[in-house]
């Protein structure tokens, strides 16, 4: 990890340095180790790194317009296709996970806070606290998604008309999207171990919220089956017939009429708790999808949406925009992983924080993303 | 930009070669609590049947929390202007892009072929794949 560690590229302040550099010998006895010799000071090289980074977030911001192009038009064309479609999204892990991603964002602020102050415990606290939020989000959208597959709400053709029944796919997705987490939580507990053995205060200022972020994903997964076995059905039974879907209810349905009731009747409180009690690896089949799909028990099929052109094509628009979000997520958590390293070594003081206000930067626009996409997804009547 | 490294900063007015401006935890967590409870808000409205007024509302307060996201935590406040510049300018783009893509929309809505629109919903489920689970 060199000194020039987090550069930009962006050559605008260069041609001035080059520009007025004759005036000087651009000696290196007054450049720091943090400060690459092409800025003459550390404000320089802030500014610089700042501006490149805003620009590229202006590219992303742009980049996701074309998702948000695609998501307008269809939804101005056929508004009831997203009004029978957000009722299958769990709107109450929508909600947990902006929470989570706000939570996020005040501890990456916090965390360039601590960076400017040389606080270098609490900005190692701050980054882990950030790279646990993102395990956690990351750990309920595979709850959501994985849910939402093996009731084939799936992306285009894929997408299996929803019918008063409901079908279930027997695939068990979520074991395998758990794999490679776990993976990693074990590499980075045996990491913590030998952190612990060499008795290495750095490493293990590296490997606890490496290992706590590990463990967060999991917790995750066990956040979203709770919430998605015990209040799913009660929510999108009142989306239903809110959205006036529901001329065929059934019984059960007029115990859950109300919107966001907590109340499950009777026959989903003891389905919910079996689904509850299903383990990280649930089963591969099983009484508990009778419940699973429960959400269109209320709805009988609306052939003018339900099918793979229109509902299809809603999914697509969520997994892409969604997934593209969970990208960056995945993204923002590498660099967080990099900069819990460079303030284990306690590189930052108040004129080198640029890499961790930089990240901020990055992460409060994935944050500034899901503002937008939680309401225009998930918060359809 | 200064001949010297003497006065440099002189400038912009920091002591020292300081241009770091650390937020006061305070103003952090009001603005962390301010983005929480216009979740709630936006969480909240969202049960009312407000027809075509709901977006407004949600999009409305959308922007209010990416409003405060940019302003204070992503700093723009105390930023160079330049940055804020920027950050805008595509903004303006993206409100471009979006209303020239919207603006004819009505001409050729009638004409699109949604395609598999007319399937049959029994058609549309591939049953390799799938068991019915109520049997």
């Amino acid at each position: 990890m060199g000194r020039c560690a987090f550069q930009d590229p962006i050559s605008e302040n260069m041609t001035e340095v080059a520009a007025h550099t004759d005036g000087h010998d651009h000696g290196h006895h007054d450049h720091p180790s943090w400060l690459a010799h092409h800025f003459d000071d550390a404000e320089q090289q802030f500014d610089s790194g700042k501006l490149g980074m805003w620009l590229f977030l202006v590219t992303e911001i742009l980049f996701f317009s074309g998702m948000f192009c695609a998501y307008v038009l269809y939804r101005n064309r056929n508004p009831e296709v997203f009004e029978f479609c957000s009722a299958f999204l769990n709107e109450k892990l929508g909600a947990i996970n902006t929470g989570v991603l706000l939570f996020s964002s005040l501890t990456m602020a916090w965390a360039v806070r601590a960076s400017q102050l040389k606080q270098h415990k609490l900005l190692v606290g701050m980054l882990g606290a950030t790279l646990g939020c993102a395990a956690i989000f990351l750990g309920v959208k595979s709850v959501e998604y994985t849910h939402k597959w093996s009731l084939g709400l799936l992306p285009g053709r894929m997408y299996v008309a929803q019918m008063e029944n409901g079908y279930h796919s027997d695939v068990d997705y979520l074991t395998p999207l758990c794999i490679a987490p776990a993976v990693l939580t074990v590499l980075f507990a045996l990491y913590y171990v030998y952190s612990l053995v060499i008795a290495s205060k750095f490493h293990q200022r590296v490997a606890g919220p490496l290992l706590v972020a590990g463990l967060c994903f999991f917790g995750g997964i066990y956040l979203g089956q709770f919430i998605e076995g015990g209040e799913h059905h009660g929510d999108s039974h009142g989306a239903h017939a809110d959205a006036g879907h529901g001329e065929h209810a059934s019984h059960d349905e007029e115990h859950a009429k109300e919107a966001g009731s907590e109340t499950p009747a009777p026959a989903e409180a003891s389905a919910a708790s079996s689904d509850t009690g299903v383990a990280l690896v649930s089963t591969s089949s099983g009484p508990l999808h009778d419940v699973a799909v429960d959400p269109k028990e209320a709805a009988i099929p609306n052939a003018e949406v339900n099918n793979q052109g229109m509902a299809g094509l809603f999914f697509s628009i969520y997994y892409c925009m969604t997934g593209v979000h969970a990208v960056h997520i995945i993204g923002g958590m590498l660099v967080i992983s990099w900069l819990i390293v460079k303030a284990a070594r306690e590189e930052f003081h108040s004129k080198y924080y640029g890499p961790v206000d930089n990240v901020g930067l990055y992460w409060h626009l994935v944050d500034f993303i899901w503002i937008y996409l939680f309401p225009l997804l998930y918060l359809i009547t | 930009m200064a001949d010297t490294h003497s006065h440099s900063h002189s400038d912009h007015g920091h002591a020292d070669g300081e241009f770091s401006h650390p937020m006061p935890v305070w103003m952090l967590l009001a603005v962390f609590f301010a983005l929480l409870g216009l979740t709630f808000l936006t969480v909240f409205q969202a049960q009312f049947d407000l027809g075509s007024l709901e977006i407004v509302f949600s999009l409305i307060i959308a922007s209010i929390k990416a409003g405060l996201v940019i302003a204070f935590f992503m700093h723009l406040v105390w930023d160079k202007p330049l940055n804020a510049i920027a950050i805008f300018s595509s903004l303006i783009f993206v409100a471009l892009f979006l209303g020239f893509t919207l603006m004819d929309a009505q001409q050729y809505n009638e004409r699109l072929i949604m395609d598999p629109k007319n399937e049959i919903l029994e058609n549309s489920t591939p049953k390799a794949r799938l068991i019915k689970a109520s049997e």
